[in-house]
């Protein structure tokens, strides 16, 4: 009862948020020097395109009209067209989403796998030479831009060693697991180091709580006091900065999909910038915006299941 | 509660603890927060750990059930049935632990775990220590939390910390202790951090259980009024040390230790109204410090020349005394404290 109004209640602190970022995007084409219009439009446009533009825009209306006419058309998906791709925005956006979805999945799941063992093990053997082996050695992947890692797994995994395809995405599940598996590991090195230093560090600070010792006191074998008393505390800040780093997943993944040109929406995001296809950056700045609402939504979720004190309502 | 108590002689042993010492690394220097100390607890009595803030109360009980070895070096003797507890593998102390002996923490607020119910917290104990099935363990730990005073137990199961008070998760972290009947509870200042009138419930509630399922107990606590109400024995701990020990009785009557005498004369109770507290002069030591005789000395008005050069043992039969110079009824000059 209380987990289905706090879910309510965070998902209408989002609309306030999401009112801030449609005011920007709206802003963002009208402070272009000249005509929105022309700036929404292919260069080739015809007068009459133009027009339409304007029409759709309601450019010709007061400005409390059109920011009206910008949350309906939003609202109902009518995005405009993409004026590089000369498709309807919505759908090109629809179209390359899987692909990133999948890809930050993945990479999620690889930081996850990585981090989380290490982050134990340094943790439990804090400033011993495993610990400081680890921690060195994800230094140097967070100091090694994660497009430098990309062209060297895509080196020598994929063009050297032939395992694993250089560009695409596949069709099928099996395809996309393999097709992705790299440019995952290219985001998931950089991802993992940021969780891993996070986690050791609260894996430490929970290690030595007097909850932990009277756990021992029990008599319980360490796997259960590591895993049920240790563990879930620690994750409740590691979740949250999961979800904070969503940025530079999202950056990371923006960067990767253009290294193994994967067909997602970062690397289009990033076609759309070279070729100044408002109407395509306008919509991909939105799709961002709901994303990461729904990543902060979910992370809330999350920590509210694994903390039963969040719950009150 | 004191009157059978008297001959030492006869009662069994329960536990032995002999020259155990612990000492942390503190930087470059060893931190010695137990040191050499020797006691014992007989079946089902009282014994009380009574000392000032950092005397090494604690770290002395959880030396005895293994806590403090992964955090320093223990040395000494546990004995337990014939088991050394000290060097016995971690595997089977954890056997005994939370089984034969029980031990409360001080802390009622941040010794049980935030994330997990109360239910769960009091069932991961038995399911470690019996037989019982998920219903048979249901129905102890509803069994357990009425036994310690928590109302309406049947639908507190599924409550988290947060969720009790302060003198409740007191009561919780009992029930957890007693859940497999330990023959030896350590109460590690069970009711420091609690209200006046729930201290007294809490005490009684432990008594109570003491006396009705034959357990022994270590009572630790810095209130010399509690240890009077409720322990058959008293050993007082300073610096680290014990330095006296005996029947709670002839301990607080005729104290021969300077730093027990100053203790007691702290006690508001035990003076007469309206005259001015009487409080120990100067700070405990540092442990990192400690003066190389006796580590009371820099406060003790009644310090003799080897005070300062050798550490004074602790002597005696039943009533014991670490003292150069003890308030020896009579025989020394300086005579009343
Ligand atoms: N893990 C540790 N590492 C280093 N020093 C420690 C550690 N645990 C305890 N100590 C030190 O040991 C000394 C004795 O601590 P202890 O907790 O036994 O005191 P206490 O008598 O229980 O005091 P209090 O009445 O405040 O609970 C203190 O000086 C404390 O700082
Ligand atoms: S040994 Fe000396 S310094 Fe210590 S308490 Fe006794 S008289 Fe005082
Ligand atoms: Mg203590």
């Amino acid at each position: 009862m209380s987990s289905i109004s706090y879910f309510i209640s965070r998902l209408l602190q989002i609309i306030p948020t999401f009112l801030i970022v449609m005011v920007i995007i709206f802003m963002l084409v009208r402070a272009l020097p000249g005509d929105p219009a022309i700036a929404m439009a292919d260069a080739k446009a015809t007068a009459e395109q133009l027009e339409q533009i304007r029409q759709r825009l309601g450019l010709n209306e007061p400005i409390w009209v059109q920011f009206g006419l910008f949350v309906k058309n939003t609202l109902t998906g009518n995005l405009g067209d993409s004026i590089l791709l000369k498709a309807p925005v919505t759908e090109v956006i629809f179209e390359r989403l899987p692909a990133s979805g999948f890809l930050a999945l993945y990479s999620v799941l690889f930081s996850l796998l990585i981090a989380g063992p290490l982050a134990f093990v340094a943790a439990l053997n804090r400033n011993g030479w495993i610990d400081i082996t680890i921690r060195s050695a994800f230094q140097i992947g967070l100091s090694t831009p994660v497009f430098y890692i990309g062209l060297i797994l895509l080196t020598f995994l994929a063009a050297k060693m032939r395992w694993f395809p250089v560009g695409g995405y596949g069709a099928t599940f099996w395809e996309h697991m393999h097709h992705l598996l790299l440019p995952a590991l290219t985001v998931a090195l950089y991802t993992s180091a940021i969780i891993m230093r996070n986690l050791r560090s609260s894996v430490i600070e929970v290690v030595d709580a007097e909850y932990v010792q009277f756990a021992r006191a029990k008599g319980l074998p360490e796997h259960i006091i590591l895993g049920r008393h240790v563990l879930r505390n620690a994750l409740i800040s590691t979740v949250t900065l999961l979800g904070l780093s969503i940025g530079n997943l999202m950056s990371g993944t923006l960067v990767t999909e253009t290294v193994f040109a994967v067909p997602g929406v970062g690397r289009l995001m990033l076609d759309a910038i070279f070729a100044r296809d408002y109407p395509l950056i306008q919509g991909l700045t939105l799709t961002f915006a709901v994303l990461v609402s729904i990543i902060f939504l979910l992370t809330d979720m999350i920590q509210a299941m694994l903390d039963p004190r969040l719950r009150v309502s | 509660m004191t009157e059978t108590k008297t001959d030492f002689g006869t009662c069994p042993r329960l536990l032995e603890v002999s020259n155990l010492s612990t000492s942390f690394s503190a930087g470059t220097k060893q931190l010695r927060a137990v040191d050499d100390v020797s006691f014992h607890v007989n079946e089902g009595e009282v014994l009380g750990i009574v000392g000032e803030s950092g005397s090494g109360k604690s770290i002395t009980l959880r030396s005895i059930i293994g806590l403090s070895r992964r955090y320093g070096q223990v040395s000494g003797e546990v004995n337990w049935q014939g088991n050394n507890l000290v060097t016995m593998p971690e595997r089977d102390l954890r056997k005994i632990r939370g089984k034969d002996i029980a031990m409360i923490f001080q802390e009622p607020m941040s010794s049980l775990n935030p994330l997990l119910t109360v239910g769960l917290q009091i069932g991961e104990n038995l399911t470690e220590h019996t037989d019982l099935d998920k219903r048979g363990r249901k129905n102890r730990a509803i069994e357990l939390l009425e036994m310690v005073g928590i109302p309406d137990a049947v639908n507190r199961l599924n409550d988290y910390p947060h969720q009790f008070s302060g003198g409740m998760r007191q009561r919780v972290m009992i029930a957890i202790a007693l859940a497999s009947n330990p023959k030896l509870l350590l109460a590690d200042e069970p009711t420091t951090a609690l209200d006046v009138t729930i201290q007294k419930q809490i005490l009684k509630l432990i008594l109570d259980l003491s006396k009705d399922l034959g357990m022994a107990v270590i009572l630790v606590t810095h209130d010399l009024g509690v240890a009077a109400q409720t322990c058959d024995r008293l050993a007082v701990m300073y610096g680290g040390k014990l330095v006296e020990t005996g029947n709670t009785r002839e301990v607080l009557r005729a104290p021969q230790h300077r730093y027990t005498m100053g203790l007691l004369k702290s006690v508001p109770e035990n003076i007469e109204p309206r005259t001015q507290l009487y409080s120990l002069p100067g700070t405990p030591p540092s442990l990192l410090n400690l003066p190389l005789g006796c580590a009371f000395a820099p406060r003790c008005a009644h310090a003799v020349d080897e005070c300062s050069r050798a550490k004074p043992p602790l002597v005696g039969d039943a009533h014991q005394v670490a003292c150069f110079n003890p308030v020896n009824q009579g025989q020394t000059p300086i005579g009343a404290a």
